[in-house]
């Protein structure tokens, strides 16, 4: 049974300038152990689909439609109390920001400490154990002393590696990372892309990374979902998603990232900026910005075509394979 | 650290020199004590002798440097009208002050926290605007109004409480009172609620604001992404990032709960340091006026000392580089 299966999810925000379409229609789902890359530019609403899988949407925003099935329970369903007992626990996340999210004035030991006692009936002192574990384990050097230190004593790496730690405490079925290592250096981001991964695969938690950035996915995930205007537009896996891209806003993000063996090549880019959510094109959200688009792109959205494999793209005139980049 | 208190220290220094020239040749230029000291038929000498006992007849900046000599060794002159030193007299009116003031405290923080952190919670919901609406009375209703009300309403009314004096007290330090016994609270109930009301108000809407900011940001989300109950995230996580503006505003307003609790000590007959200046004014008993307003001084430089140490305590970040990693 998959951990994790969204079914058509729906999540509005309801503006003063009409309602937007955050997250319309968003289907994935994931398997214990399993990794999936989601991508998209900001506004694509790949972290309001993450929020909603924790029923942390903030208002005017709403999940309207669609089904969140964890571990076959609709988290829709579940009262504000059961929710609570599921977020930390089975179901963590770690944010973008690590410099601001931890509070300021708590130290990391309370910050941990709470974590696990808010789940589970256990004494401060072990508690307090578990966080110094799982400090360790996130590659946080001297981890008893580090518990008495506050957040600002620690360096943006170091921070976003104890939001790991708090996320890991309760051994969750499911972590969702919302660009977590966006706001870090480039030596950094790898070595933590490294650790989460690793953990992960040691412990059988499935991981949803959210990203912006393919190259980041590529070696971590087992699948890839690119998110546009509020709809997946290509998902399948990993290798075969990058290999292949069907859906030119997919090659797109490709043809836009600087790699080896493309020198002297010139590097490409999407041309326009990303919709007005409030007020989308009909058809097709991506037709005003893409070279291969017809008459049909503008009138009609295109439908979810499944080509075997896992693979599926949302596209009238997709990239033929083998073509390449265009 | 040591840098930040010398600089502190001279600060201070400079207050109370300055505060020593306005409050002793602002009080020099009122009126003329001695006719108050002696009945109107005394004789020309009699004036004389007691105007040379005071020191009345010498050059005002004589009396100055004199009174400064002697302020600089904690002798601020002897009362005309009680004959006591006046330092001596104003400490032995000050403990019922500070009592009224410190429990006026308690009750504005214990009272305006949660309100302004619920209100903050459902800001836009009917509760919090109903918090909001309630504190604008809080800060214009009249503190002497507030208190013939509160008198009307559960002295005379319901007859639950006195309505004036201090009832018993209960030797503590060397200090009487009230705060310790059944009784003396009882006393003290009335007056410190309307000394309150006006600080809780305050308190709320401080408290309010600093939670709707808190509440967006990014911490929050994540005690709540981490299981947390709201009450935990609002009065731990919230609460401690909003009291360093609490704590500010509240120091300066203890200092000015004890230094002009005047009206409050009016209106309940209560003994303290207010009403002592009220009759000190009355009789132009200047050596009393000068003490209580360089005491007063004193006070509001200590508390915001030990405001600044408060804020250590409260935001790890303030604390001095050199400790901790």
């Amino acid at each position: 049974m998959s951990v994790l299966d969204i079914r058509d999810l729906q999540t509005h925000f309801f503006t003063d300038a009409g309602v937007v379409k955050a997250v319309d229609g968003v289907s994935f789902s994931l398997a214990a152990g399993e990794v999936l890359g989601l991508v998209g530019e900001s506004g694509s609403g790949k972290s309001v689909t993450g929020f909603s899988i924790l029923r942390l949407v903030d208002p005017p925003g709403q999940v309207v439609g669609g089904q969140i099935l964890f571990q076959g329970q609709d988290l829709a369903q579940l009262s504000n109390r059961e929710m609570r007992s599921l977020r930390g626990n089975r179901i963590a996340m770690i944010f973008q920001d690590p410099m601001m999210t931890l509070n300021p004035v708590l130290r990391i030991e309370t910050q941990m400490v709470e974590a696990v006692r808010a789940h589970e009936r256990i004494s401060h002192a072990a508690a307090r154990d578990r966080a110094i574990t799982t400090l360790a384990k996130v590659g946080i050097p001297s981890p008893a002393e580090r518990l008495a230190a506050y957040p600002h004593q620690f360096s943006g790496g170091m921070r976003q590696r104890v939001a790991i730690a708090i996320a890991l405490l309760n051994g969750p079925d499911l972590i969702v990372a919302d660009e977590p290592t966006t706001a870090l250096d480039v030596t950094i981001q790898s070595q933590i892309l490294a650790e989460v991964q690793e953990l992960a695969r040691e412990t059988g938690t499935a991981l949803i990374w959210i990203t912006h950035d393919l190259a980041v996915v590529a070696g971590l995930a087992d699948k890839i979902s690119v998110m546009y205007a509020g709809k997946i537009v290509e998902s399948g896996p990993t290798g075969q998603v990058l290999r292949a891209p069907r859906h030119p806003y997919t090659a797109g993000l490709l043809g836009s990232i600087p790699g080896h063996g493309r020198r002297g090549e010139r590097l490409t880019q999407i041309p326009g900026m990303a919709p007005n959510m409030a007020r989308l094109p009909m058809g097709c959200a991506f037709a005003p910005r893409c070279a291969l688009a017809g008459d049909l792109c503008r009138k009609t959205a295109p439908g979810v075509s499944d080509i075997g494999g896992g693979q599926g793209y949302r596209c009238h005139y997709p990239i033929a394979t083998g073509e390449g980049v265009p | 650290m040591l840098v930040f208190l010398l600089r502190r220290l001279a600060q201070s220094v400079f207050v109370l020199i300055a505060m020593m020239v306005v409050v002793f040749f602002g009080v020099y230029m009122i009126g003329n004590p001695v006719d108050i000291l002696i009945s109107p038929d005394a004789t020309p000498a009699e004036i004389e002798e007691t105007m040379a006992r005071f020191g009345f007849d010498q050059p005002v900046y004589i009396q100055f440097l004199k009174f400064v000599g002697n302020a600089l060794q904690g002798d601020l002159g002897r009362s005309f009208v009680h004959g006591e030193p006046a330092v001596q007299l104003i400490l032995s009116y000050m403990p019922a002050t500070l009592e009224l003031a410190l429990l006026g405290l308690v009750f504005s923080v214990a009272i305006g926290v949660p309100l302004g952190v619920y209100a903050g919670y459902k800001a836009d919901r009917w509760q919090g605007r109903a918090i909001m609406t309630g504190s604008i009375f809080g800060f214009s209703l009249p503190n002497f109004w507030v208190g013939m009300l509160l008198i009307l309403i559960f002295a005379v009314e319901l007859r639950w409480l006195p309505s004036t004096g201090r009832g018993e007290t209960v030797a503590f330090l060397g200090m009487r009172l009230s705060i310790f016994s059944s009784d003396g609270l009882q006393y003290m109930l009335l007056p410190a609620l309307t000394l309150a009301l006006y600080k809780a108000s305050l308190v709320t809407r401080l408290a309010r604001a600093g939670t709707q900011e808190a509440l967006m940001q990014d911490y929050v989300k994540f005690a709540r992404a981490k299981g947390l109950s709201e009450t935990r995230i609002l009065f731990v996580h919230v609460l401690k990032n909003i009291m360093i503006p609490i704590i500010t505003v509240l120091g300066l307003e203890l200092g000015s709960m004890i230094a002009f609790a005047v009206v409050t000590e009016t209106v309940f007959a209560w003994p303290g340091m207010g009403k002592l200046l009220i009759d000190s004014i009355t009789t132009l008993d200047r050596p009393v006026i000068v003490a209580y307003l360089m005491l007063t001084v004193l006070i509001f430089i200590i508390i915001n000392f030990a405001v600044d140490v408060i804020y250590t305590l409260l935001d790890p970040r303030v604390r001095v580089r050199g400790e901790g990693v």
